[in-house]
């Protein structure tokens, strides 16, 4: 019988099998945060166990709330600025060189195919995206993997999501995935992974499969996955060139994990991408999901660009194509947050910031911010923000806020209109 | 080992998130005890008021995936340090379910037909509930009724539940 991908990874990672279908397996990586990491670090200072794993393992980021806003944030990344020092944990990434977690790590290389990850932050799944298994955990598993190096999870049971057909023009992966999550619901691949195969797949940039992988928790799923293929191998090149003798050698053996063709799945969902419309979400959940036009006319008072989701340079690229010499609506505040420093840079070399500010955009550092309401456009009670991120619950971006998710490319036409709307780079019927 | 009984809270309503849980602008908090004011603060559901809902209360009983959405330990801390230490649901999300355990705290998920079953008799009803976890059977009391009801436990949460968490087991085998 043939496995799929995850399984191959974790029988590659297997320590131990206490019982049943719990695996506990090896890490290759550890990534921490400012918010969940602290916690954990006290409970190992209290323990007397104030050591790491391995530290060239453990990667580690203040990107949730930076700059400091109070004295409690200040407190948090002085936390875990002390302990990368103790640790010398050398991959840490403090203000002006840091980043959102998920678009950070994977533009410095630290994900590649096969490699079994954890951070305390549900959105991990996103670094599925280059093949690896990759999972959000609490501070407890966190704390455990900082010590130790191991992880327990259930042996994976995978749902494959088929994708066929084209793309059509203004439609992109952030509609593929909120499509996917309307179709399947928010509790749809709890306790599986979501292995995302087909020609739109494949024609995919590495940008778009972590977009893709970015929302796989939102239908519950432990990870989101991709095969490896050239794209993968030309993305990590870079990093990978002296351990390879060639991109075709690369390419071999990143595709041996790919799954058999006879693996055995837990649920297929098959959709047709050629006559999707542009998606947005209009309740508390990810999964009530609508085209834009059904949704199209409502007021918005913030357009917030950012994120894991969708604050990468391909994103910035496209909404400054609908931003381009026009200027948003007086009644919108409009934020754009580059994810990292390096899309900070390339978008400014490309002209792209300056798009964003004669339109009238403000440009934040980057930061997840406003994302999950804490710094940098936190809504107040009754406003409504048109967001490129992968949450609309109640209260997540302000108490009595309201958040439709949508692509940037349609963040950017209702920051123009002023209200929800399909971008003119969507011309399929409404 | 924690204390698995006490009185039922009901919160009819699935998806209950961890934004609901705890509200990300607390998680700036670096101890679990901070937390205890906030639990559910901005649950989205009709009637629900913490301050006087959430009183001496020891249990929650709830319909499918609780605890969607982020990772954060701060929710069950949250239920923790307000003294709750056993949820009865549907299901669970994968994350809040680990966490639980981790924690050594006890999520027991029954069939959808069992938990409407106990909203039909009980809720709106002074209930309360003991988890015995030698013979596998919850317990649930209250005026005029009572009724066993047996639910399964993985070996290795079972496990983790009497180590007193996953950082106690790790430390101990590996
Ligand atoms: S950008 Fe938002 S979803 Fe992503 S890691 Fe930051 S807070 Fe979480």
């Amino acid at each position: 019988m043939g496995k799929t991908i995850a399984e191959k990874i974790f029988d590659a990672h297997q320590v131990d099998n206490p019982a049943g279908d719990i695996h506990v397996i090896r890490l290759d990586a550890v990534f921490c945060h400012e918010i969940t990491t602290p916690v954990a670090i006290n409970d190992l200072l209290l323990r007397g166990k104030d050591r790491v794993f391995d530290p060239a393992k453990i990667k580690a980021v203040i990107d949730h709330v930076t700059p400091a806003k109070d004295s409690k944030t200040a407190a948090q990344g002085k936390i875990l600025r002390d302990w990368a020092r103790r640790n010398q944990i050398k991959d840490f990434f403090d203000i002006g060189r840091n980043g959102v977690c998920h678009a950070l790590f994977p533009e410095k290389g630290f994900v590649r195919p096969g490699y079994t990850v954890i951070m305390g932050d549900s959105h991990t799944c996103t670094h599925g995206a280059f093949g690896a298994f990759a999972a959000g955990v609490g501070t407890t598993d966190l704390e455990v993997g900082i010590l130790k190096g191991v992880c327990a999870f259930q042996y994976p049971r995978s749902m494959k999501i088929e994708l066929s057909g084209n793309l059509p023009a203004g439609v992109y992966a952030k509609d593929v995935i909120l499509a996917v999550i309307g179709r399947i619901g928010v509790n749809g691949a709890t306790n599986r992974v979501m292995e995302f195969v087909g020609p739109v797949v494949t024609a995919m940039s590495m940008e778009a499969r972590m977009t893709l992988c970015n929302m796989a928790v939102e239908a519950g799923a432990t990870c989101g996955i991709c095969y490896p293929d050239m794209t993968t191998v030309e993305y990590l090149w870079p990093f990978i060139q002296t351990e390879y003798q060639s991109k075709d050698a690369a390419l071999t053996a990143f595709q041996a994990w790919n799954s058999d063709p006879d693996a055995v799945y837990d649920g297929v969902v098959q959709m047709d991408v050629s006559t999707l419309s542009p998606m947005v979400t209009y309740g508390y959940k990810p999964d009530q999901v609508k085209p834009v036009a059904a949704m199209a006319g409502t007021p918005v008072d913030q357009v917030y660009i950012g994120s894991c989701t969708n604050g990468r340079i391909e994103d910035l690229r496209v909404a400054a194509v609908v931003l381009k010499d026009k200027k948003i609506k007086d009644s919108v505040r409009g934020i754009v947050s580059p994810a990292t420093p390096d899309i900070y840079k390339q978008a400014l070399a490309e002209g792209i910031l300056q798009v964003f500010m004669e339109a009238g955009f403000c440009v934040t550092n980057p930061t997840c911010g406003a994302c999950l309401g804490m710094s940098n456009g936190v809504l107040a009670d009754g406003e409504v923000c048109a967001a490129t991120t992968n949450r609309n619950f109640n209260g997540r971006m302000g108490k009595g806020g309201m958040v439709h998710l949508m692509s940037p490319a349609t963040a950017a036409a209702s920051a123009l209109a002023g209200h929800i709307t399909n971008s003119p780079l969507y011309h399929g019927k409404e | 080992m924690k204390r698995f009984d006490g009185n039922v809270l009901f919160l009819d309503r699935a998806d209950i998130n961890t934004d609901e849980i705890i509200p990300a602008k607390y998680l700036t908090e670096i101890s679990k005890e901070a937390l205890k004011p906030y639990l559910l603060e901005d649950l989205k559901l009709k009637g629900f008021n913490p301050a006087t809902d959430l009183m001496d209360k020891q249990v929650v009983l709830t319909r499918a995936n609780f605890g969607c959405g982020s990772s954060r330990e701060h929710a069950p801390w949250a239920f923790e340090v307000n003294g709750i230490h056993l949820i009865i649901a549907e299901s669970f999300a994968r994350i809040f379910r680990q966490n639980m355990f981790n924690c050594g705290m006890l999520a027991i998920e029954l069939p959808r037909e069992t938990i409407d079953g106990l909203f039909t008799r009980f809720s709106g009803k002074k209930t309360s509930v003991r988890a015995d976890l030698a013979s596998n059977l919850l317990l649930f009391e209250a005026e005029g009724g009572r009724a066993e009801i047996s639910f399964t436990l993985g070996e290795y949460d079972r496990r983790l539940i009497q180590a007193g968490g996953w950082l106690e087991y790790a430390d101990a085998h590996y």
